[in-house]
């Protein structure tokens, strides 16, 4: 057994009342800097007053309309669904790599991903756009997790370790069947058009696709937030939930389809955004500790702050835009690395 | 102490795969008794005792637990640095609704079963960086924090220096004893049996076992039988306190 000093390995390591309050502040801290960046220099006095102007109206106007505009209808919508995606993403990470008792694992492992983002290729190879390409993602996606489960599923017992391997085997399906739509989709219009949208942009969102990826990342996100408790209960594994009377089956169940309505909401609006539900939840273990009930708003909020930095360099970095995927696979591939090396060296992630 | 029967196992058959486990069990227990279980690695101790627990469903039989059931688990990993608190808290599952998590009355009930079992300083220290002893009285007391009438323990004194087993069966007489739990255990070593045990189940195969009042069931003959090499009785001297202990390499080694 490696010996680490006892209270910095301990679950609480700072006052757990503080960070989220903490971990908050900083959230709309960033959010408030990521509006002044771009081309149209703001400052923060002057975007805080543009946005306070809308709950308190002012009585002297101290900004141009078109300084409003460019807050309100340009980079607010867009900073707004960075935030939601990137909360719901790490969430369900978190909840995931618990549920699997592995802290290796991340909401493309469950086969939503690759199955929304077949769902979404097919759509573009068909010429469908808009909200029917969105539905059949969506559909695709929710269709996949169907499949791991009934996969997974032997004599109405699910194993956690078949659960994974399904997942693995129904997201190579879909990721090779993506090669084939590939493949066969016309190389000047569709392809582009597919490989751009399969790496994730939230360049062009409005409004209406803040509130379409908040129905669904919100909800799914409140279900996984309630079943807390029993996310901690289901990492002792299912024998010891099943002793301790925990209703093993419908947690999984419930935990399973909260997660695909994050991640195949995710992609049929924004693309595949890999790596933020792997990488996000460890930082906040490392805050908080590992008990969920601290976890998952933890896990949540950093993985706003972190997509919406993520995503002002997106934006701001070049001047055409880098999709978000790159970016966060860019990011997430490293910090992966040293995760893996520091689990290593603790002597196995049971310790980690 | 309460007189009726606390477990009822009614011709228990569990089959894993096609091997059948336990064919035909049938026994039961008083509430207010400790039950050890003894037998070979791979006999079905913890199929038995996963039955008990309502882990494993029985292919055919009945077992039938009149009260809650607190199960503790041969030594344990956990996944993540939980704290003690955390796991412990745990045992309160049964207490805490599905969208639920603990409030003050569960924290107060584990903050006194740690103190019982006097763990309580360790409440903030990371589970995996526990000794093997400290583990179990960690896994004790999230089992005795569900409130239950009957605890169930897989091996509880497995990997435990002797300082530690003495530790873990003294906790497990005083809870029969001051708290009026009823135990299973599973062991390897006779002598846990002796020492505490009311009751013993020798497990010798899918249908050949033996079950009855310590004194009586623990025996050289039985003992031998159930293990395939002598094993013979020893006084400790000075007292009237006595052990089995196996007659090592005194016949040829059957390979199992």
């Amino acid at each position: 057994m490696v010996v680490i000093s006892d209270e910095a390995r301990a679950g609480v390591r700072l006052a757990p009342a503080l960070v989220t309050p903490a971990l908050a502040a900083l959230l709309v801290a960033t959010i408030l800097v990521s509006v002044t960046l771009g081309r149209y220099d703001l400052s923060v006095a002057q975007v805080a007053a543009i946005l306070l102007d809308n709950v308190i109206p002012f009585e002297t106007v101290t900004w141009e309309p078109v300084q409003e505009l460019v807050v309100e209808q340009v980079r607010l919508p867009r900073i707004l669904a960075a935030v939601v995606i990137g909360f719901g993403l790490a969430v369900s990470g978190a909840a995931l790599q618990g549920m699997f008792r592995n802290p290796l694992v991340d909401p493309g492992i469950i086969g939503v991903t690759s199955g929304a983002g077949f769902g979404g290729t097919l759509a573009i190879l068909l010429g469908l756009t808009g909200s029917v390409l969105l539905a059949i993602a969506f559909a695709f996606g929710m269709g996949s997790i169907l499949m791991v489960k009934m996969l997974a599923t032997v004599r109405r017992r699910t194993s956690m370790l078949t659960l994974v391997l399904a997942g693995v085997v129904v997201s190579a399906f879909f990721t090779a069947a993506i090669s084939v739509a590939k493949l066969l989709a016309d190389p000047f219009q569709k392809l582009p058009a597919i490989t751009y949208w399969l790496m994730g942009s939230i360049a062009s969102s409005d409004y209406a696709d803040v509130l379409l990826i908040s129905v669904a990342v919100l909800p799914a996100s409140l279900v996984i937030y309630l079943l807390r408790f029993q996310i901690n209960i289901l990492s002792l594994g299912e024998e010891k939930a099943r002793a301790l009377g925990t209703p093993v089956g419908l947690v999984q169940w419930m935990i399973l389809i909260a997660t695909a309505v994050i991640s195949a909401g995710v992609v049929a609006t924004s693309g595949i955004i890999g790596w933020v539900g792997l990488v996000i939840p460890h930082a906040a273990r490392a805050l908080v500790g590992a008990s969920h009930q601290r976890l998952l708003p933890a896990s949540g909020i950093i993985g706003a702050i972190y997509l919406l930095l993520v995503d002002d360099v997106a934006r701001t970095a070049t001047t055409s835009e880098i999709p978000l995927g790159i970016i966060t696979a860019l990011i997430g591939v490293p910090v992966f690395a040293l995760i893996l090396r520091r689990i290593h060296a603790h002597g196995g992630w049971t310790n980690y | 102490m309460a007189a009726g029967p606390i477990i009822e196992v009614e011709d228990l058959c569990v089959a894993r795969g096609r091997a059948t486990v336990l064919d035909g069990y049938s026994f039961g227990l008083r509430a207010g008794g400790i039950l050890a279980v003894l037998g070979s690695n791979g006999v079905g101790k913890t199929t038995l005792l996963n039955t008990l627990t309502h882990v494993l469903p029985p292919s055919r039989g009945q077992v039938r637990v009149h009260g809650q059931t607190g199960f503790v688990p041969q030594l344990f990993d956990v996944p993540f640095s939980y704290s003690v608190l955390d796991i412990a808290l745990m045992g309160r599952a049964r207490h805490i609704g599905l969208f639920g998590s603990p409030r003050q009355r569960d924290y107060r009930i584990v903050r006194q079963t740690l103190a019982l079992l006097g763990i309580e300083s360790l409440e903030t220290r990371a589970f995996n960086t526990l000794s093997g002893g400290q583990r179990q009285l960690v896994m004790i007391a999230q089992a005795l924090a569900s409130e239950c009438d009957l605890l169930v323990l897989d091996e509880p004194c497995a990997a435990l220096d002797y300082r530690n087993q003495d530790v873990v069966l003294d906790l497990l007489a005083r809870l029969q004893g001051d708290h009026g739990k009823t135990i299973v255990f599973s062991t390897h070593i006779p002598q846990h049996a002796i020492e505490i045990a009311t009751d013993v189940l020798l497990m010798a195969g899918p249908k050949a076992y033996r079950i009855g009042p310590a004194a009586e069931v623990m025996s050289e003959a039985h003992l031998s039988d159930l293990y395939g090499l002598p094993i013979g009785r020893a006084e400790f001297s000075g007292t009237d306190r006595h052990t089995f202990a196996p007659l090592f390499r005194s016949t040829e080694p059957q390979h199992a």
